[in-house]
C-alpha cells in the first residue's frame, strides 16, 4: 500500500513538472497571445494596454500558478484561433470522438491479436503461422499515413464502403459516425495488431518452456488448455506493460489517423493549433496526453501487484 | 592484431550475413539514387507542365506525373535526398550526444546519473510522434527544427544503451589496469571502453535512422516538416492524397520508397544485432 502511495505522489509531481516546463516554454515564445488577438497592425500602445488587461507582466511563475488554478477547476483559458471559443468547451468536443477512436481500435488489436497468436503458437512453423509472420513484418514496415492512404483509396474510392472526408457528426448520427471511424480504426490497429501478435507469441513461448507447463501436460492436460488455462495467465504479467504501451501508441496512431481521414478529434485539433500557434489549446492537450500516459504507467504498476502477488511481498 | 578489409574478406563477411547483404544493397541503392537526385533528374523537380497533367507511369514517366504534371520520379529521387539528410543529421545529434551522456553517467554512476535515467525513464515512455509533435510545438514547423526536434528524440535511447554497455565493461581488467597506469577518465571512457560498444552503437544508429525517415515523413505529412516547393516524400503523400482518383501512382510511388528505404534499415539493424 504504502509503494502505492509514493507512485502516486511521483505521478502528480511528474504531471506538474512537465506542465510547468511547457508553461515557461510557451510563455517564452514572444507576443503571440497579444498579437494573435490585435493583428500585426496593433500599436505598440495597444499591445501594452492588452499585455497589462490579460496580467503577461506579471513574473511568469504567478501566471503559472493562476493557469493551474483555472487548470483544475476545467478552465484551461480561451483559444487564440477561434475567437470566443474557450479551450476546454473545445476539448470536450473533440475528446468523444478521439475516444470513439482509440476504443474501436483497441478492441480490434485485442480481438484479433489474441487469437492470432495462440493458433499461431499451437499450430508452430504452419503455412498460416509463416503467413502471419511475414504479413506483420509488411505491416510494421508502412508508415501509418501511407496505410491510411491506402485503406480510402481501396475502401473509399473503389469500394465505396464510405465517402472519405465526409465524416458525419458523433452527436448527430452516431450509428453512421461510428461506421466511419471503423476505417481509420482499423489503420490504427492493423500494426499494433502485428506487433502485439509478435510479443504475444514470444511471451507465450517463454512460458511453455516452464516446469508447471510440463507439469500440467503430464497431468494429461490437452495442449489447447495448457495454453489457455496455464500459460495465457503467467504470460499477461508483460503483457499488462505492454498494453499500456499500446494504449499510449493508440494515442500517437490517431493523431495521424484523424488526419488522414478528417475526423475532427484531438489529434487534428493539436495539428492545426500547433500550425496555429495556438499555446492554449496545445498546452491543454500537450496536460491531457502527458496525464493519460502517466496514469497508464501507474495503473500497469498496481495491476502488476494485482497479477502477481509475489511483488506484494517483495520489494520490487 | 588489426585485420585488413580487403575486396574478399568483405564478400566474405556479406556472404555470412546476408541481411547486412540486402539491407546495405537496398539502403545503398536509395542513397545512390537520393545522391543522383540532387545533381540529376529527368524532367524539372518543380516545374510544372499543363500538357502532361496525371499521366500513368509510362516509358516517357516511368513513375508517372502528378496532377501538375510533374514528373514523379524526378521527384522521388530529390525529395529522398532531404528524407535521407534529416535522418543522417538527425541520428548524429541524437548519438552523439546520448552517447556522451550515456557513457560519462554510466562511468561515474552517482546522483547525476539516477536523476538523469529517472527523466530518460519519463521520457521514453511517451510514444515518439507524441514527442516529435511537443518539441515541433515548441520550435515550430520546418526542415531545420524537425531536425533538432528529432535529433534530441533520440538522445534517450542512444544514453540509455551506451550507459548500460559501459556499465557492463567499467570494471573489466582491462580498465582498471589503465586507471593503474594513471590514464586519464576521459580516455579510458572513449578509448578503451566505447570501441568496445560499436556494434551496440551501430545497430542503435541503424534503428534510429529508419525511425527518423518514419517521423520526418510523418512530421512532412501532417505539414509541419520539410515545406513546399522542396519536395519531401511525406509531403508528396500529403499531396496526392487529393487527387487518389485521377493519379493514384502519386500516392503509391512515394509511399513503396518509403517502405523500402525503412526495410532496408531494418534489416540493417537486426543484421547488426545478430553480430554481437
Amino acid at each position: 500500500m504504502n509503494s502505492i502511495v509514493k507512485k502516486l505522489f511521483s505521478l502528480i509531481v511528474t504531471v506538474l513538472a512537465i506542465s510547468l516546463v511547457t508553461f515557461i516554454v510557451f510563455s517564452l515564445i514572444p507576443g503571440n497571445a497579444v498579437l494573435a488577438r490585435l493583428g500585426v497592425d496593433a500599436t505598440p500602445e495597444q499591445i501594452a494596454a492588452m499585455e497589462q488587461q490579460l496580467g503577461l507582466n506579471d513574473p511568469v511563475l504567478v501566471r503559472y500558478f493562476r493557469w493551474l488554478g483555472g487548470a483544475l477547476t476545467g478552465d484551461f483559458g480561451q483559444s487564440l484561433q477561434y475567437s470566443g471559443v474557450s479551450v476546454s468547451e473545445l476539448l470536450s468536443s473533440r475528446l468523444p470522438v478521439t475516444l470513439v477512436l482509440s476504443g474501436l481500435s483497441l478492441a480490434l488489436i485485442v480481438i484479433f491479436s489474441v487469437p492470432i497468436a495462440l493458433v499461431g503458437v499451437r499450430l508452430r512453423d504452419s503455412v498460416f503461422d509463416r503467413l502471419m509472420t511475414v504479413l506483420g513484418q509488411i505491416l510494421m514496415a508502412v508508415p501509418a499515413f501511407f496505410l491510411g492512404i491506402l485503406m480510402t483509396y481501396i475502401f473509399g474510392l473503389m469500394l465505396r464502403w464510405f465517402r472519405p472526408g465526409a465524416y458525419p457528426s458523433l452527436t448527430e448520427e452516431p450509428v453512421k459516425a461510428i461506421r466511419y471511424l471503423i476505417f481509420p480504426a482499423i489503420t490504427i490497429a492493423l500494426p499494433k495488431i502485428a506487433m502485439t501478435v509478435r510479443f504475444l507469441k514470444s511471451a507465450v513461448k517463454g512460458e511453455l518452456g516452464m516446469d508447471y507447463v510440463r507439469t500440467a501436460r503430464a497431468h494429461g492436460s490437452s495442449e489447447g488448455r495448457v495454453l489457455t488455462h496455464h500459460v495465457l495467465k503467467n504470460a499477461m504479467i508483460p503483457v499488462i506493460t505492454f498494453v499500456a504501451l499500446i494504449l499510449a501508441e493508440i494515442l500517437a496512431g490517431s493523431i495521424v489517423a484523424e488526419q488522414v481521414f478528417s475526423v475532427p478529434g484531438l489529434g487534428r485539433l493539436l495539428i492545426t493549433s500547433i500550425s496555429g500557434r495556438d499555446y492554449p489549446v496545445v498546452q491543454a492537450i500537450v496536460m491531457y496526453i502527458t496525464t493519460v500516459v502517466v496514469t497508464l504507467n501507474f495503473l500497469v504498476d498496481v495491476l502488476y501487484r494485482a497479477v502477481d502477488p509475489r511483488l506484494k511481498r517483495g520489494g520490487v | 592484431m588489426k585485420k585488413r578489409w580487403t575486396l574478399s574478406r568483405i564478400w566474405e563477411f556479406l556472404k555470412l550475413n546476408p541481411k547486412i547483404f540486402a539491407g546495405l544493397l537496398l539502403v545503398g541503392f536509395f542513397a545512390l539514387m537520393a545522391l543522383l537526385g540532387q545533381i540529376w533528374t529527368p524532367y524539372s523537380v518543380t516545374r510544372m507542365d499543363s500538357t502532361s497533367v496525371s499521366l500513368a507511369p509510362g516509358l516517357q514517366h516511368l513513375m508517372g506525373t502528378d496532377n501538375f504534371g510533374r514528373d514523379v520520379l524526378s521527384r522521388v529521387m530529390n525529395g529522398l535526398g532531404i528524407t535521407i539528410l534529416v535522418a543522417a543529421v538527425t541520428v548524429m545529434i541524437g548519438g552523439l550526444i546520448g552517447t556522451v551522456i550515456g557513457a560519462i553517467t554510466g562511468y561515474y554512476g552517482g546522483i547525476a546519473d539516477a536523476v538523469i535515467m529517472r527523466i530518460n525513464d519519463m521520457l521514453l515512455s511517451f510514444p515518439s510522434v507524441l514527442m516529435a509533435l511537443l518539441l515541433i510545438s515548441i520550435f515550430g514547423p520546418g526542415t531545420f527544427n524537425v531536425i533538432l526536434a528529432l535529433g534530441i528524440l533520440f538522445i534517450p535511447s542512444f544514453a540509455r544503451m551506451v550507459r548500460g554497455e559501459v556499465i557492463r565493461f567499467r570494471d573489466r581488467d582491462f580498465v582498471r589496469n589503465a586507471r593503474l597506469q594513471g590514464i586519464s577518465d576521459f580516455r579510458i571512457i572513449f578509448v578503451h571502453i566505447l570501441p568496445n560498444a560499436r556494434i551496440s552503437i551501430l545497430t542503435a544508429a541503424a534503428i534510429g535512422f529508419n525511425n527518423a525517415v518514419l517521423a520526418e515523413a510523418s512530421m512532412s505529412y501532417l505539414g509541419l516538416g520539410v515545406q513546399p516547393p522542396t519536395p519531401s516524400l511525406g509531403r508528396m503523400l500529403f499531396e496526392a492524397q487529393n487527387y487518389l482518383l485521377n493519379c493514384p501512382w502519386y500516392a503509391v510511388f512515394p509511399g513503396v520508397t518509403i517502405i523500402l528505404v525503412i526495410l532496408g534499415t531494418a534489416l540493417l539493424s537486426e543484421g547488426f544485432k545478430e553480430l554481437s
